[in-house]
């Protein structure tokens, strides 16, 4: 992608280099910091307890957490699909939608798995969708929140437009906090790598309190929020 | 509209809070809450561990990339710029609104779709917009339900709409828009939601604000709950985001202290619903993501703060934790301090952006019992400011430069004004309840703390002298 433009940097850099009264820094180190809580939370939980504590965390932000393993998981997604009502599906597109053998499930109903070669027709599908599906790439056990690294394919939109989400979330993505999501990424970005457009974190379903303080599950985004926990190791 | 609410005069618009029953009673309601959920999520939090270290974590980054700014905001901006995004640095409101207008007019934008932005309230962004042919919408609840009423003004950083009840808001949607529902929340929000649905689908520009900037990738992390920013930057082809130049971390991993600050001080979350961090660099075959991103930097005087006593104000996240602890504030409510600022923060923020002509009295709306500088997530020590900004008005006012001749001041303008005495008066022993032991006070807070060091104060009375002498009047006749 060609650079982008930058209008009136060193003169506005330069007042703020002078107002803190010194030449301006062409580089900084990062200090160690003293302070260092957040990587104590959950520091020797084991994975189980990680899962115990996303379970409890979920549920707290009014999701529904259904538990099975690999095996079970087309089934299972079938039937959760079927208590949600049904209908339209939305699916984002990636490829471990077949890795963990749920294709079958999406032949069997009404689903749109993105493409980008047909443009903004996946934006309309997703608009009267249902129900969206999709992976989470890191599962934070603190908050149960799961983590979407979003692009092309990984579209923002799935979780965002149905009424209803289902998540499905493999144990092996599950740490205990944003913490470890969040170094990861400074890693890449320390490595030169590029890093996805939109790194969404989502912690149930919309909601808002702005009326009383009374708070109203389901705003702009989804009213429903399901999360599917797949034992995978 | 800029950052003042109103035209009165600071003692005048105290007078209409008081008077304003329902009002004070939703504030007192609304902060007892907000304080309640913080305590959850901070304090009696187990999980996180001890919150003090959180704190003082947040104060050392926040230090940090303030004593370095210039060095951050430089990477910030070649990083957004190096994946194609364009940087505007605006010394003042009205560089940054004749940009944005700039960048409307070039894309014939026709709507603009808003998340919540104390920022653009500050520069006055909706009405600059709308003076090149753009119809902005707001879309965060309490922002849409003041838009919807006449574009009321803020009341709190964190719930614009707090002065509000669902009454109101009711009627509001009825006269206005066109409701037929009841009052009830979820009736209320399920409107808005079928109002803005198509709107999010058709804005040419969304317009967000910014918790915080990653200088090392060129990156803004948003905390919202509604799912109103995720539509607003989403759909529409151009994003524009703009932030204060002092909303900045250097890297992801000091993103993560400060997003888990900012949640559990502002609304007792964990964490937001989301937490949405936008990098540019989209390819053309991406179907839903803006084709173009556009950073707008803004000072707006807060340069003026650096390297002097007030630096530290600029580490505040906007959190409202110290809004949220005010004895004043609950007193008063949040137009009275005739800022969009308002509380602690805002009497020290304003009159730094906006000078003591404008905001000079807002320090006095302070009993100074240090509450916020407690509850301040990054340790701003905001009722020393809040003393140095009245030494400060006081020297600019033409009188000697000592605290004591301040704090006379404080107690002329206090004594002058009735109804802000007698809340004074009224609120001391509630106040300062905390510091009372056997009848007096023996270790007072903020700048009471010289005097009790060493010598003890009365502790006031739950009968004040005006109430004593009003009912003897009453005994003799």
């Amino acid at each position: 992608m060609a650079k982008g433009t930058i209008y009136n940097k060193d003169l506005f850099l330069n007042k703020i280099a002078d107002k803190l009264g010194r030449e301006r820094k062409g580089d900084v180190s990062l200090p160690t910091w003293k302070h260092q809580p957040q990587w104590e939370v959950y520091k020797n939980e084991s994975i189980d307890g990680l899962m115990a504590a996303f379970l409890k965390n979920s549920k707290e932000r009014n999701v529904d957490v259904y538990e099975t393993d690999q095996s079970e998981l087309s089934e299972t997604l079938e039937r959760i699909i079927e208590t949600y009502g049904g209908g339209s599906i939305v699916t984002t597109k990636d490829s471990r939608f077949s890795a963990y053998g749920l294709t079958s499930v999406f032949d069997k109903s009404e689903t749109r798995i993105w493409d980008t070669s047909v443009g903004k027709e996946n934006i309309e599908k997703a608009k009267h969708a249902d129900i969206g599906v999709f992976f989470s790439d890191t599962s934070l056990a603190e908050s149960g929140t799961i983590v979407q690294f979003n692009d092309n394919d990984i579209a923002r939109s799935v979780s965002l437009l149905p009424i209803t989400y289902i998540a499905i979330v493999p144990k092996s993505t599950i740490v205990p906090r944003m913490t470890q999501a969040t170094h990861e990424i400074h890693k890449r970005v320390e490595a030169g790598k590029e890093i996805p457009t939109c790194v969404n974190f989502i912690s149930g379903p919309s909601n808002s309190a702005d009326i009383e303080m009374d708070i109203v599950v389901g705003v702009h985004g989804p009213v429903k929020a399901v999360y599917v926990l797949v034992t995978d190791r | 509209m800029p950052m003042k609410i109103g035209e009165k005069q600071f003692f005048d618009r105290v007078d209409d809070a008081l008077q304003d029953d329902f009002m004070l009673t939703a504030m007192a309601s609304a902060q007892d809450r907000l304080r309640d959920k913080k305590l959850d999520a901070t304090e009696r939090d187990e999980t996180i561990g001890d919150w003090e270290e959180w704190r003082s974590a947040g104060e050392e980054i926040r230090r940090h990339t303030l004593e370095n700014l210039d060095f951050y905001l430089d990477q910030l901006s070649e990083n957004f710029a190096a994946r194609g995004g364009h940087v505007y640095f605006a010394e003042t409101a009205e560089d940054a609104n004749a940009y944005i207008q700039e960048v409307a007019k070039k894309k014939n934008a026709k709507n603009v779709t808003k998340s919540k932005s104390m920022v653009t309230e500050e520069i006055g962004l909706n009405e600059a917009l709308e003076e090149v042919g753009c119809k902005v919408h707001e879309t965060d609840l309490a922002e849409y339900i003041l838009q919807v009423d006449d574009k009321d003004r803020p009341s709190h950083i964190v719930v614009p709409s707090l002065h509000k009840n669902k009454e109101q808001i009711r009627d509001t949607f009825k006269t206005k828009v066109g409701y037929m529902g009841t009052e009830e929340p979820r009736e209320l929000t399920a409107f808005a939601r079928s109002q803005l649905r198509e709107v999010f689908m058709d804005a040419d520009i969304g317009i967000t604000g910014c918790n915080f900037a990653i200088a090392e990738s060129g990156s803004l992390s948003l905390a919202t709950n509604e799912g109103n920013l995720n539509m607003v930057t989403t759909f529409p082809d151009t994003q524009i985001t703009v932030m204060g130049m002092e909303r900045l971390v250097p890297t992801w991993e000091e993103m993560d202290v400060l997003i888990n600050l900012l949640s559990r001080s502002a609304v007792g979350q964990k964490i937001t619903t989301y937490v949405t961090n936008l990098t540019p660099g989209v390819d053309e075959d991406c179907v839903d993501a803006p084709k173009e991103f556009h950073l707008v930097i803004l000072d707006a005087g807060r340069s003026k703060a650096l390297g002097t006593e007030f630096q530290s104000a600029l580490h505040c996240i906007r959190c409202a934790a110290c809004v949220n602890v005010c004895p004043v504030y609950r007193h008063i409510g949040g137009h009275a301090y005739g800022s969009i600022y308002q509380g602690p923060i805002g009497a020290v923020l304003s009159p730094i952006l906006g000078g003591y002509e404008e905001y000079g009295e807002l320090p006095f709306a302070s009993s100074l019992c240090a509450a916020c500088t407690e509850a301040c997530p990054v340790k701003i020590p905001l009722h020393e400011q809040l003393i140095k900004h009245r030494e400060n008005y006081v020297k600019e006012k033409g009188m000697a430069k000592t605290s004591e001749k301040a704090a006379m001041k404080a107690f002329g303008i206090g004594a002058s004004t009735p109804s802000l005495f007698q809340m004074a008066v009224k609120g001391a022993p509630t106040f300062m309840k905390p510091f009372v032991r056997d009848g007096s006070i023996s270790k007072g807070p903020g700048p009471m703390k010289s005097w009790t060091a060493i010598r003890e104060f009365p502790a006031p009375g739950k009968a004040n002298f005006r109430s004593w002498f009003k009912e003897h009047q009453k005994g003799r006749q």
